[in-house]
């Protein structure tokens, strides 16, 4: 993200800033993705545009202290429009010394880092592995920092509260640390009250010991003479609205509700849990009151096959997953692929090979969903790119999954499906009509390959139709009668007619779009979760001056739009940027072969980075 | 079960479908066709609402043959297809159909997880003790020593026995029928759709191409009557030509019992529960090797996946606040930008 500017030093103590970027970071136990929540939210309301990412440990319990059990937030809130949870940050939090240690690198030089001192004993060193501390060793020199006694302050606005445990007491620093925060960024904490109460409605002694705290922190902040600034983000320009802050794979599984509910079908998830899929599992399990039949699956493969059980009996089906899970799947997809069903396959990707880096983010997928399958089996790929629009891919999906009788795989990736963002909410009312391929009549002269002439989609006789009674399978069949047959020109027919299907789904699909120049030098291409980082990017060189530089970011990846190769005819040099060793670049290789492709790679289980990006394409600008 | 009954009254060619049988002549696969055909009339659910859901082998060429609703699936997952299909419509009668490689091999994962859940689904096994679709290799239920194309100097895997894992996997009903017995097999059918609950029912199915004459120790029409004890609910345990053996229970122990010697008399023979809840005699029953028991062995009636998913669901739709997903979207922590 671009450096938040200096607008005006509006008042004495007062900053205005565009945007700025907080981590907390603390032990496991500590409640920091509660306390990044709650920042994250009340910047919200009060109007700001926001982005967050959390970066938990991938062991369960791990041990108290230690570095690898350190969790964080990070959220970026911003008057101008936030496409990212940031690069680098502006204010680290840290409850104790793991936290410091594997968070330093993030922070701007001269930029404030907030420790709670009391978590700086000889023990808690130690475990993080510092040879001294520090706090004392000059090793902080180049930051701002601000030492709060933080567990002994909160312990001292607990005093008289009778009747409540130690272990309550240490856990409610996090408030304290909140406390401060909001008042260096001129937050109220009102909202946080009103949620804690909420919360604890039963236990009103703890509700009332963390709003305490909460506001301790927040005076605490204001009279102390160690903070010399506190900072203004006004609100940013967004569209009128009714918003909510959504997670990624939330938004995915409430585009199947919509979906659902637009369609007039039943929802039928057949999953097993992997990270970072599971969470949609998770959220539709809770929806039973909407009919969803949420089925946790023996494994991948009867995820799947479950799933297309309850698409041949007519439900919207769909299965969730990850790379491994995927691999998995690949047969019954064939299967879904050839018995020509509806079907959407979603896989939130994250690092592989095999089983890889599970907790981190790639884009290595692609090609797994494009050709991993045996013989001739294509399938519609699409790809979300922001947490919010995993709402809107999910439900398109579902939607070309029905009108065209096939499998979707839905992408996102670990990096939307943890993160969140603004989401304007959409009423299903507002939401483009789903047709289905459902048979009507009595079923005389009717054949279970009889086709749509316009889409070439099949229709959809589900049991309990009665005249309709009829067997598909994984044989090839008979273009006429839907038999099985092994006639050897209708294999090349029935073969050619199930490429050709997916291919005019180009006629439902939208064009692509290009951002900031049209035409010119330079045009940035990627596709899915990358979306916010190459936004930024591009937009910080146009900002800078530059007018020939396009972006072109695609959702749409099998069939591509219509008019790929027209946009990209109008640049000099086309670089394609990705999450992985090139996946898409081959792609397209395929496609438009007269075009160069340049690539721009990282394979980190990291996103982006904006200095990265914004380097790689100066390099690629004329000078 | 199906609840619904049916106006329409059919016949057995109401379920033939024009498709010509491709399996080998003398394959006892048709005599299981046919006795499922002569038994879906019996059975009172409409044509409309039966499924058949295969994997792959000879077996699962199966719904093909079928008028009705069908799907040839994916070798060893038709449990899973099925799931997923009686799940999304409850009002089916759902069949899966299976050989021994398909059910026990590829899909074992699937076969014992469908019989915990205990969906109301009927699968029939057709056991060969080979694989016949790929021409011949040991399954998992082929004899040591077994010589087959991947075993050409005996098999060294010992056998699964269909009925003892089944049952070890909280199978509520488990029949065992001889291929060449379309009466017993027929009735054995209408009462597995009867039956609320995942019904097995294992058939010993003659490969005649290869594995010929597999079970006919026990099914041969010659030996039948003295090597069988086909057992029925509620009635002794007795075979022979004359009826004249039973089962008797020393110690821990089933033993065959001559009526008249020893002291035996008819008193003394154990009379079948097959709907006991605890599986000790029914698994006794099943690895009895003389005589062999076959029928209904084990139907215990238990509550379905099917009616633990339904209370939840009423349970839920009537606590909860949402009734569209508007409502959903709108509920908790929203703000207006103006
Ligand atoms: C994924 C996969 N692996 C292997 C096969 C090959 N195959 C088809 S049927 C079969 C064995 C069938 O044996 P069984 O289930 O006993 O059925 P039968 O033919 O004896 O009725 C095998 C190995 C396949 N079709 N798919
Ligand atoms: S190979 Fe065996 S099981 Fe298959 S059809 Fe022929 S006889 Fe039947
Ligand atoms: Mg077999």
């Amino acid at each position: 993200m671009a450096i938040p500017r200096l607008l005006a030093d509006a008042e004495k103590g007062n900053e205005i800033l565009e945007a700025v970027v907080i981590r907390f970071v603390g032990d496991s136990g500590d409640g920091m993705q509660l306390t990044g929540t709650q920042f994250t939210d009340t910047s919200a309301m009060f109007g700001n545009d926001v982005a967050t990412f959390p970066n938990y440990p991938s062991e369960i319990r791990a041990p108290q202290g230690s570095l690898y059990g350190v969790s964080g937030f990070q959220v970026h809130i911003g008057s101008i429009e936030v496409s990212t949870p940031g690069d680098n940050v502006d204010l680290l939090v840290a409850m104790n010394p793991a936290g410091l240690k594997t968070n330093l690198y993030a922070v701007k030089p001269g930029h404030t880092i907030i420790v709670d001192t009391d978590s700086f004993s000889k023990k808690n060193l130690e475990k993080a592995k510092y040879d001294s501390n520090p706090l004392e060793d000059g090793s902080l020199e180049n930051y701002r920092v601000i030492e709060v006694e933080m567990t002994s302050l909160t312990k001292e606005a607990l005093k008289d509260i009778e009747g409540i445990d130690n272990k309550s007491i240490t856990r409610s620093k996090n408030m304290f640390a909140l406390g401060m925060v909001y008042w260096m960024y001129h937050r109220s904490p009102e909202y946080t009250i009103d949620f804690l109460n909420k919360k604890f409605r039963t236990q009103p002694l703890i509700a009332e010991a963390n709003t305490k705290v909460l506001n301790a922190g927040y005076y605490f902040a204001e009279t102390l003479e160690l903070i010399p600034n506190s900072y203004t983000i006004a609100p940013a320009k967004m569209e009128p609205g009714t918003y909510r802050i959504i997670l990624g794979n939330t938004a995915t599984a409430w585009g199947f509700l919509a979906a659902a509910e637009k369609s007039g079908l039943e929802l039928f998830l057949g999953s097993y849990p992997i990270t970072p899929a599971t969470d949609i599992l998770h959220e539709l399990v809770k929806h039973k009151h909407f009919g969803v039949k949420a089925f946790q699956a023996e494994d991948e493969i009867a995820g799947i096959t479950s799933a297309i059980g309850a698409a041949f009996a007519g439900d919207l089906a769909i299965t969730t997953t990850s790379g491994p899970g995927l691999a998995l799947k690949t047969e019954a997809l064939g299967l879904a692929m050839m018995i020509e069903l509806p079907l959407v396959v979603v896989n939130v990707q994250r690092g592989g090979p095999s089983t890889g880096l599970p907790t981190k983010t790639e884009q290595s997928d692609l090609l797994q969903a494009l050709y991993g399958r045996n013989g001739e089996s294509p399938v519609i790929v699409i790809a979300a790119s922001t947490p919010a629009n995993c709402f809107e891919y999910a439900y398109q999906a579902s939607k070309l999954a029905l009108e065209h009788m096939t499998p979707v795989i839905l992408l996102t990736d670990g990096y939307i499906a943890n993160g969140s963002a603004p989401w304007k909410i959409k009423t299903v009312a507002e939401m483009p009509e789903i047709r289905n391929n459902k048979v009507t009549g009595n079923g005389e002269e009717w054949h279970a390959y009889d086709r749509d002439e316009e889409t070439l989609a099949r229709s959809w006789a589900v049991p309990g139709t009665k005249g309709f009674e009829h067997r598909i399978g994984g044989l090839e069949k008979d273009q006429v009668t839907g038999n099985v047959s092994y006639v050897p020109e209708n294999h090349e027919f029935m073969t050619k007619i199930r490429a050709e299907k997916i291919k005019r789904v180009e006629n439902y699909i939208p064009d692509l779009t290009t951002e900031f120049a049209g035409e010119g030098d330079v045009l940035v291409i990627g596709w899915g979760g990358t979306y916010g980082a190459l936004h930024t990017a591009v937009k910080q060189l146009q900002e800078e001056g530059v007018d020939t530089i396009g972006f072109a970011h695609f959702n749409y990846i099998n069939p591509l739009p219509k008019n790929t190769e027209a946009i990209l005819g109008k640049f000099k040099k086309i670089v394609v940027c990705e999450l992985n060793n090139g996946q898409f670049a081959k792609v397209l290789r395929i496609h438009f072969s007269r075009f160069e492709f340049l690539q721009f790679n990282k394979i980190q289980g990291l996103p982006f980075g904006n200095d990265e990006l914004i380097q790689k394409f100066k390099q690629l600008l004329p000078k | 079960m199906m609840e619904t009954t049916t106006e329409e009254k059919y016949m057995f060619k109401d379920f033939v479908s024009d498709q010509e049988v491709r399996w080998c002549p003398g394959c006892d696969d048709y005599v299981i066709l046919r006795s499922l055909q002569k038994a879906l009339p019996e059975m009172g659910v409409r044509k409309e609402d039966v499924v058949f859901i295969s994997g792959i082998g000879c077996s699962s060429r199966f719904p093909y043959y079928m008028d009705a609703y069908g799907m040839h699936g994916i070798h060893g997952r038709a449990p899973a297809i099925a799931t997923g299909v009686k799940l999304a419509n409850p009002d089916l009668s759902v069949w899966v159909i299976t050989g021994d490689g398909d059910s026990m091999a590829i899909g074992g994962n699937h076969f014992i997880h469908v019989l915990r859940r205990n969906m109301d689904l009927n699968i029939i096994l057709f056991n060969n003790e080979i694989y016949g679709l790929t021409k011949g290799q040991f399954s998992p239920t082929s004899l040591v020593g077994q010589k087959t194309k991947s075993s050409p100097y005996g098999n060294t895997q010992p056998p699964f026995l269909p009925g003892e894992l089944a049952i070890g996997a909280q199978a509520r009903f488990f029949a065992r029928i001889g291929g060449n017995m379309p009466k017993e097999m027929t009735q054995i059918f209408i009462e597995a759709e009867k039956f609320k609950g995942t019904a097995l029912i294992e058939v010993l199915q003659n490969c005649v191409i290869f594995n010929n004459g597999c079970f006919s120790k026990y099914t041969d029409k010659t030996v039948r009557d003295d090597q069988q004890l086909f057992i029925e609910h509620g009635k002794p345990m007795l075979f022979g030509k004359d009826r004249e053996k039973g089962l008797v229970l020393n110690g821990l122990k089933l033993e065959v019992a001559t009526i008249g010697e020893n002291g035996v008399t008819q008193e003394d023979i154990l009379v079948h529960d097959a709907k006991e809840q605890d599986p000790t005699l029914h698994q006794m029953l099943v690895r009895l090797e003389y005589p062999l028991v076959t029928g209904i062995i084990r139907s215990f009636v238990d509550v379905t996946l099917g009616e633990r998913e339904d209370a939840l669901t009423a349970q839920v739709k009537a606590d909860s606040e949402f009734t569209k997903t508007d409502d959903l979207f709108f509920s908790g922590e929203t703000y207006v930008v103006k």
